[in-house]
């Protein structure tokens, strides 16, 4: 259950999208999630999803894997639905009760629904094809202009590379001891919300103190191999762009301008 | 009270591509008071199947009867099953979080909903039963050695007054003296008690000299389920599934293949040291008698 | 001088109630004396709470003596400019294989060591494969640690420790929390970097099969080296290591109960074959006897 979510899980094989830059990665994802929100209209959709399509496919990621990222959002998905079913004002189409389902609500709930749907899978592309090291390093490098103004870029980078790389663990070790308190008679679905609150008690305590215990030794074992932030350090995977990134590039504008003019051209007709 | 596994299996990610199947047509008895020890090494099968004895899995095929009722069926008290059937994890102590030892291990009982008095009391009783002393009670569970925290996790598991006690690995990562001192203290409360126990372990080391019973389990299946002296005589099958008989079960057939005609039946040191002794004396009297 | 010298060393903390008032000192190392050979394969034995933790700390500029002197290669741990060169010549190996992988990838996290220090991209690569084929994981270079048994973790940071190029490699109880097969795996690929790449090599452990084949047994108890010699020599004072509460061999123990029985058998007996010969010497002796 809790080993379903996939976010910040890398998917090992090979393909274009995974020997790209990580900042193409970065830039790409970050564009195509405005780009959702800039084109208008079916045209526009379809642009963004054939180009979705394209990418998942070269990817070589089984499709399924970024469908697993979906389970953690339903539930926001929902209510992003239903709240723009029935708030949005505009042509009635069904009322039940006080509540009236409009044609323009039904109209915002699926653009919502399909850019949140979009947006999670695109991302997700992205965590499955680039090692969370790789991620951070791109944002590191994007983001060592920073550097200037005494943002300490290279440990932000380091702290969630690390949290990434807990991540599995740390569910792991939830469900364990989730299961340890269930067996000592635990109950943590039954009853209201405060009671709820409070049956987290011996989940959370022993999770932190695992945490920090699993933290305390990293931090040890960093030290011994020589860690000392960021200045002296060298790359084992340095970042520079080849070709295929410069060409990814040049795509991402294409899909940009595709995109827009779709969007209008179809608006016209 | 009885518990019966008929063919059970259980597959993860049943209905994905990357299906994983972790036990396959298991079919077990554990009947009353017995002292019996599950072994497998790593990925066997073996947590697995416990977690099945207690409910927090399911079974993805076949039945498990508690006491003569098939605990999948509709309206059977789990809860009541997992006071029945106490399952102390591994690493154990990772799962304590009261302020003082006393109320960590009340958190069981009460959670069966007992009065404060009886909730008490069995907690009192359960640590008496793990060996610890009335000195630790009231001291945060954290400041305990890892032998002492481990036992009130333990006792957190036998407060609920279980009549199967299932303990998963309950000497990792212990040193020897901490070793011996568990083994030895639930073989204790196993004889004091009377209640089934179930050690789970890699280590036919640890379990040979406790155990009625072995379950040894490979890929999810059950390999041989017999006394120990009857598993250990398949030494070399037990080494092709990365498991070993006892040491001295491999000094006895390593003298036997040297013309030494000792007996290789035996599991612990003491039995060998009797069984080469008996040989040799009998030598030096052949030898008495002929001459 | 060894590798690693240390004299007098003594390592105190101070215990705190919750209002952080003192409440006493606790000298978790006492007046310990080591000098380890390079090349040499050193084994540590002693029960949770022994020392032999803090001690391993020391080696690798982790802890620092409250007394004393530790020298790593000649250099003083406690001079602060020697502490970076320390922790290249001697790296450690932690308990918990979860919580010393860094990378997200095998291979990255070799690298990481190396990439701390300073080493050109391209050199990088070549000492993590050369490590990961020093332990056996070169195949498993691009797979998720967490995809990985135990054992297979220990030996991605053993050679990640390797990749550092290291004199001399500690490892604090790296089996502890590994099962029978895991363990084998790590000790085999540990004796290997002894006897292959002839680094020194100090191993923390209670698991007595795992220092049959040191040069150099020590057992510590309550801070202090009790015992030391070849593990021949240490295994022969079985009554001292029950008392300290030690695993013995069973072969060993065995060897032992029959000596105690009247039997010709001599003490350290390590190894089924020894065994086998003491018995066979004895039966011999009764045939002969006239």
């Amino acid at each position: 259950m809790l080993r379903d979510i996939t976010l910040g899980q890398y998917y090992q094989t090979d393909s274009v999208i995974h020997r790209l830059d990580p900042r193409v990665k970065l830039a790409t994802t970050i564009i195509y999630i405005i780009s959702l929100f800039i084109f208008d209209g079916i045209a526009g959709y379809v642009v963004a999803a054939t180009f979705l399509a394209i990418i998942i496919k070269l990817s070589h990621v089984p499709f399924k894997f970024m469908v697993k990222g979906m389970k953690a959002i339903v539930f926001l998905l929902m209510i992003t639905v239903i709240f723009n079913m029935f708030l949005t004002p505009g042509e009635p189409l069904i009322t039940v009760w006080k509540l009236t389902i409009t044609r323009e609500g039904i109209k915002t709930a699926v653009a919502m629904a399909v850019r949140l749907i979009f947006l999670v899978i695109g991302s997700s592309v992205m965590t499955l094809t680039t090692t969370p090291n790789h991620l951070t390093d791109g944002m590191e490098k994007m983001m060592s202009p920073l550097k200037k103004i005494k943002l300490p870029v290279h440990e932000i980078a380091m702290m969630m590379s690390i949290a990434l790389r807990f991540i599995p663990i740390l569910l792991e070790e939830t469900d364990k001891i989730m299961k340890a308190q269930i067996a000592r008679g635990a109950d943590f679905e039954s009853g209201n919300l405060i009671k709820k609150a409070k049956s987290m008690v011996p989940l959370l305590v022993p999770l932190f103190i695992s945490a920090f215990r699993r933290a305390n030794d990293l931090a040890m074992a960093m030290e011994a191999r020589c860690y000392r932030g960021g200045e002296h350090r060298t790359k084992m995977k340095p970042l520079h762009y080849e070709r295929r990134d410069y060409i990814a590039y040049l795509v991402v504008v294409c899909y940009l301008i595709i995109g827009v003019i779709a969007g209008k051209v179809v608006g016209m007709v | 009270m009885p518990i019966i596994m008929d063919h059970v299996s259980h597959v993860y990610g049943a209905d994905t591509a990357m299906a994983v199947a972790a036990l396959k047509d298991v079919s077990l008895v554990i009947p009353d008071g017995q002292f019996i020890g599950l072994i497998g090494h790593t990925g066997s099968g073996k947590s697995t199947l416990v977690q099945h004895l207690n409910g927090l899995m399911k079974a993805t095929s076949g039945n498990i009867y508690f006491n003569g009722e098939d605990i999948d069926s509709e309206g059977f008290d789990k809860k009541r099953l997992r006071s029945k059937v106490g399952l102390v994890f591994q690493y154990p102590e990772h799962q304590l979080f009261e302020t003082d030892v006393f109320s960590d291990v009340c958190f069981g009982p009460k959670n069966l909903g007992l009065s404060q008095k009886e909730v008490q009391l069995r907690a009192y009783e359960a640590l008496k039963l793990v060996g610890l002393e009335d000195d630790y009670f009231y001291q945060s569970p954290f400041d305990l050695s890892g032998g002492q925290k481990r036992r009130v996790a333990i006792a957190g598991v036998l407060a609920m007054k279980p009549e199967v006690l299932i303990l998963d690995e309950p000497t990792a990562g212990l040193d020897p003296k901490g070793r011996d001192e568990i083994l030895d203290q639930v073989a204790k409360l196993k004889k004091e008690t009377g209640i089934t126990v179930i050690l789970v372990s890699h280590s036919m080391d640890d379990v040979a000299k406790y155990v009625d019973r072995i379950i040894v389990m490979n890929k999810g299946s059950v390999m041989y389920d017999d006394e120990p002296r009857e598993v250990f005589h398949h030494y070399m099958d037990l080494e092709k599934v990365g498991l070993a008989a006892p040491q001295v079960t491999y000094i006895m057939k390593d003298l036997q293949e040297h013309g030494i005609a000792v007996n290789d039946d035996v599991t612990t040191i003491d039995e060998a040291k009797e069984e080469i002794k008996k040989y040799l004396t009998k030598l030096a009297q052949g030898k008495q008698q002929n001459t | 001088m060894g590798i690693i010298k240390i004299k007098d060393l003594v390592f105190e903390y101070i215990r705190r109630d919750e209002e952080g008032n003192v409440e006493g000192i606790t000298k978790a190392v006492d007046d310990v004396n080591l000098d380890i050979k390079q090349g040499d394969f050193v084994a540590i034995l002693g029960h949770n709470g022994s020392g032999k933790s803090t001690l391993a700390k020391h080696m690798n500029a982790i802890l620092y003596p409250s007394e004393g002197t530790v020298w790593v290669d000649g250099k003083d741990t406690m001079d602060e400019e020697n502490v970076w060169d320390i922790r290249q010549t001697a790296g450690m190996v932690f308990q918990n294989p979860d919580n010393q992988i860094i990378g997200q990838v095998v291979e990255e996290d070799v690298g990481f060591g190396p990439e701390n220090m300073g080493v050109p991209t391209r050199e990088i690569w070549e000492r993590v494969e050369e490590s990961l084929k020093a332990v056996g994981m070169y195949e498993f270079r691009k797979y998720s640690p967490n995809k990985l048994s135990g054992g297979q973790k220990q030996r991605v940071s053993i050679a990640g420790v390797i990749a550092m190029h290291p004199k001399c490699i500690i490892l604090d109880e790296p089996t502890a929390m590994l099962d029978p097969q895991g363990r084998r795996e790590v000790i085999r690929a540990v004796r290997a970097l002894n006897d292959v790449e002839k680094i020194t090599v100090i191993l923390i452990t209670h698991y007595m099969e795992e220092v049959i084949y040191a040069d150099k047994v020590y057992v510590m108890d309550k801070g202090s080296v009790t015992i030391q010699g070849t593990p021949k020599e240490v295994f022969s004072r079985v009554d001292e290591l029950k008392q300290l509460r030690l695993d013995v061999p069973q072969v060993t123990l065995l060897a032992h109960e029959l000596r105690k029985e009247g039997f010709p058998i001599p003490e350290g007996i390590l190894t089924k074959e020894e065994f086998r010969d003491a018995i066979l010497k004895c039966k011999e002796l009764i045939l002969n006897r006239v």
